[in-house]
């Protein structure tokens, strides 16, 4: 067999191999070994092949730098009109209507344009959700992780996860037909009774429409993430940690406090914060129950508007450039918070988790 | 058929940690050569670097030549070319998980782009026959996934797998340190029958199988290669100290 | 800590624990009953209003009644088929770059990040990037427009779970390719993408999910339709934005609508999640270990 291969063999025959053997081999071989060899040989060495396949895949992961570049592109080049036009003023004036003399900031027809309510009104909204969400879903965290018996414990998660799935419209149509007459007949009222003299809850809104109702629907919504990541912040606190506090004579919850949640808080914190951005940028069901009015107001129970709302409602009827130039600021404005607030907290959450981002194998 | 192996001025280096230190040995053409040593020698660093397996890790780096038959491996060749000429079965068995027996068996033809059904029929045939695992699978070759198998037979079917390419070195990394008694016997009768055929080079840190298997034994410490030499005289009569005290058990 | 009130101490500790045993509790009930308040008046409401009319019919005008939304329901098949063309392969692309070529490096750390960070970029912003992108310079809303939007938004979830996926295959199995002369491109196709396929599928099933209920970047790329429209270059409706549109209207009957198509998109999507669920808790890697 070696006479058959020797001529494929690319090089000169220096040594030949110290198998002058018997020609026998114990195994018997019905393979042509020649063939394959041959084949194999015969084969690149594929090098261009692996370079373009790789080069290939170091565009599709660039895609994701290109994708941030063309938003920030796009949103920069179409709100030229409206920067050129307010400047930085945008994100603090107000005008004032010449028939009431009242502040007024949103006037499409006479193409006067200020931001102000609508960061108002994201801000509000999502406060309200990060007050009402963070207890409930650092409770459930810690009764998942800690407390909860096993069998329970998949079934809840899988809830949890069931409630992050469900879309955003569909939060809205339980919000208009569920939340909003909830909350009109049986709520507010009594809210109003009894905290009306805070000056947070007025009389001045029969729909029940607003931003309690935004927030209570934000709050629901970015109950799953925060839950969830709390809980893997939690999980990822060893073991030998809770072991520790346990073993100094502590209760389960005095365990919980120092040897779990201490250690964990600040991929907690990051947690809420993902929360946030979730909540700043969240659109339809806000834009369903949060009444879509450029005004400011102390009340909770008024109408309102927010970033992500104003965009959604006005932006296919927008009356001119300008408008349209005017929402695209503020698309531009939210884009660039939210990307903060994300990159933020998604530091604080691998902080926890992973040690450090840049972690070699 | 086998061809041998000649070790030139071999170093290796993982980062900053010099793992090989200047090897020097010419390994036999169709014969069983074992390596042996303490954990941690260099010993599986060695292996990796006759086929470039090294080079799957980044910080891996090294000097020397390393000559197969007439071709100088780091000087004359992509890494691509010499593992289809060097087989490679590695410590724990790793069939492909999703793929059936036979498909494992043509994988390496297949992968490479060999396209001939009824050839690779026989071949596929011809390596389990070869690994001793013929009769055991013959039945099910396209039912069942290679991974189903137990141990002994999945390590059997690695070795399948490298024979399928009909490579011209057969490189061992502790085939059976993962495996029962029964099935590194088994896997012992093998290599006792392919090293007519092949060159065979074994790591082991079980000195007996050494024994049983090679004809000839190189014996690492500390990234050197203290001693080269018959199987025999390695086992009966070491000429280094350090040789004497690893196989009497004094250390290691 | 003096030793005389030491009973009062320790009951007021084994108190104090009980109190938050019962908060947390409390709290995930309080979690559990919006979502299930949520699914019961979805199937309530939404299965009295459907019938066969909702999957066979394009909408009838204010006043007449009946008509269902199956142009809805085909137009979202195509959007979602665009954005799968375009999300799948980038995603799966990008994963590969990060779980086999750009491990540990500097190149990999910023992706990944960056793709984290994007994946909470408000859907609307997407949608407001594309029309100026598409829409402004074509001067039409279209069905093409609103895919490329939905698509964007999938890479980043198909790029992570690919990664992870990729991760989870043993070494050995990447080794065992190697050994055998394999050209790499084709061990990481042939071999690692195949092994971590079943996690793979999963990762793109969530995107899909995720973006099939999408509306905001819709409002004004895919604009939606209210009639049959097959065209990538025309307006198309799409379910999620037809429940809108149909649940702000003054309506009775376009509300009964809404509510069914909220119950057919939810169905897809709970079918799409279980379905992941079932197969990530089987072993995403049978066999593999």
């Amino acid at each position: 067999m070696p006479e058959i291969r020797a001529p494929q063999i690319p090089s000169q025959k220096l040594k030949t191999p110290a198998a002058q053997k018997p020609a026998v081999p114990a195994v018997p071989s019905a393979v042509e070994p020649s063939l394959v060899r041959r084949f194999l040989l015969a084969r690149g060495n594929s090098a261009f092949a692996d370079r373009g396949f790789h080069w290939l895949m170091v565009l599709c992961a660039l895609s994701i730098f290109g994708i941030v570049a063309l938003i920030l592109w796009q949103l920069v080049l179409r709100s030229q009109l409206s920067w050129h036009a307010f400047g930085f003023r945008f994100f603090y004036q107000s005008f004032t209507n010449p028939e009431t003399g009242k502040p007024m900031y949103w006037d499409p027809v006479n193409s006067l344009f200020s931001a102000v309510p609508f960061i108002y009104g994201t801000l509000l909204s999502s406060f309200l959700a990060l007050l009402l969400a963070v207890p409930l879903a650092v409770g459930v965290a810690v009764f998942l992780t800690e407390m909860c018996p096993r069998a329970l414990r998949g079934p809840l998660a899988f809830l949890t996860e069931l409630l992050a799935a469900i879309p955003s419209v569909i939060y809205g149509l339980w919000g208009v037909f569920v939340l909003v007459p909830l909350l009109r007949e049986h709520v507010n009222p009594g809210l109003i009774q009894w905290f009306g003299w805070t000056g947070l809850f007025n009389n001045d809104n029969p729909t029940g429409l607003g931003f309690l109702a935004a927030g209570v629907i934000l709050a629901i919504m970015i109950l799953p993430i925060v839950s969830s990541l709390t809980r893997e912040v939690m999980t990822a606190v060893p073991h030998s940690q809770r072991e520790a506090v346990l073993a100094l004579g502590a209760t389960r919850w005095e365990m919980i406090r120092m040897g779990v949640l201490r250690n964990a808080r600040i991929g907690i914190v990051g947690a809420i914060i993902l929360g946030l951005g979730r909540a700043l940028g969240e659109t339809m069901a806000v834009t369903m129950v949060i009444g879509n009015t450029p005004e400011i107001h102390r009340s909770l129970l008024s109408n309102g508007s927010s970033m992500a709302a104003v965009i959604a409602n006005e932006f296919t009827e927008a009356v001119g450039d300008m408008h349209l130039s005017a929402l695209i600021e503020i698309g531009l404005a939210l884009f660039i918070v939210t990307i903060i607030v994300n990159a933020f907290a998604q530091l604080l959450v691998w902080a926890v988790t992973r040690g450090a981002p840049a972690q070699t194998h | 058929m086998g061809v041998g192996i000649e070790v030139t001025n071999l170093n290796a280096w993982y980062g900053a940690n010099h793992t090989l230190q200047d090897i020097n040995l010419n390994i036999p053409a169709s014969h069983a050569t074992a390596l042996i040593g303490p954990s941690g020698c260099g010993k599986s660093t060695f292996v990796r670097c006759l086929n470039r397996m090294h080079e799957t890790n980044p910080i891996a780096r090294v000097t020397g030549s390393v000559r197969i038959g007439d071709l100088d491996i780091y000087a004359e060749a992509k890494p691509v070319e010499i593992r289809r000429r060097v087989g490679m079965v590695f410590q724990r068995p790793n069939p492909f998980p999703t793929m059936s027996i036979y498909d494992n068996v043509a994988a390496g033809l297949k992968l490479n782009g060999y396209k001939n059904r009824r050839s690779l029929d026989e071949i596929v045939e011809n390596s389990l026959r070869n690994s001793a695992l013929w009769d055991e699978v013959k039945d099910d070759l396209k039912k069942k996934s290679g991974a189903s198998l137990s141990g002994g037979q999945q390590q059997r079917l690695c070795i399948a797998r490298a024979l399928a390419v009909d490579p011209e070195v057969l490189l061992m990394d502790e085939p059976a340190s993962a495996l029962d008694p029964v099935s590194t016997s088994k896997i012992e009768d093998l290599i006792f029958q392919l090293k007519a055929q092949y060159t065979i080079v074994i790591v082991t840190h079980n000195m007996q199988q050494a024994a049983r298997v090679a004809e000839k034994t190189g014996f690492f410490l500390n990234g050197r290669m203290v001693e080269f030499d018959s199987t025999h005289k390695i086992f009966t009569n070491p000429s280094d100290k350090r040789t004497e005290d690893y196989i009497t058990g004094r250390f290691g | 800590m003096s030793t005389n009130n030491f009973p009062l101490r320790s009951r007021l500790r084994a108190l104090t624990d009980l109190a938050v045993t019962g908060l947390t509790i409390l709290a995930t009930v309080v979690v559990v009953t919006p979502l299930v308040a949520i699914f019961a008046y979805l199937v309530y409401k939404g299965a009295s209003s459907l019938n066969l009319a909702f999957f066979t019919q394009i909408p009838k005008p204010v006043g007449v009644a009946g008509g269902g939304m199956a142009n809805a329901i085909a137009g979202s098949a195509i959007l979602l088929a665009v954005a799968s063309a375009i999300g799948v392969p980038i995603g799966i692309g990008g994963g590969i770059f990060l779980a086999e070529f750009g491990r540990g490096t500097k190149l990999a750390n910023a992706v990944r990040f960056t793709a984290d960070v994007l994946n909470g970029v408000p859907s609307i912003v997407m949608g407001l990037a594309i029309y100026a992108l598409i829409v402004v310079p074509q001067k039409h809303f279209s069905a093409l427009s609103g895919g490329v939007a939905l698509g964007i938004m999938m890479i980043p979830t198909v790029c992570r779970t690919t990664e992870e996926m990729l991760l989870m295959v043993p070494h050995a199995v990447r080794e065992a390719a190697l050994g055998l002369g394999v050209p790499n491109w084709r061990s990481v196709l042939s071999i690692t993408v195949k092994t971590a396929s079943p996690g793979i599928i999963t990762g793109c099933m969530l995107a899909f999910a995720r973006v099939a209920g999408e509306t905001a970047p819709l409002l004004f790329t895919a604009l939606g339709n209210d009639f049959w429209s097959s065209s990538l270059n025309q307006p198309i409706a799409a379910l999620p934005l037809q429940i809108y549109v149909y649940a702000i209207s003054p309506y009775d009957d376009w509300h009964r609508l809404a509510w069914a198509g909220a119950l057919v998109l939810i169905v897809l999507i709970v079918l799409a999640v279980s379905l992941v669920r079932y197969v990530t808790s089987r072993g995403v890697l049978k066999g593999a270990s």
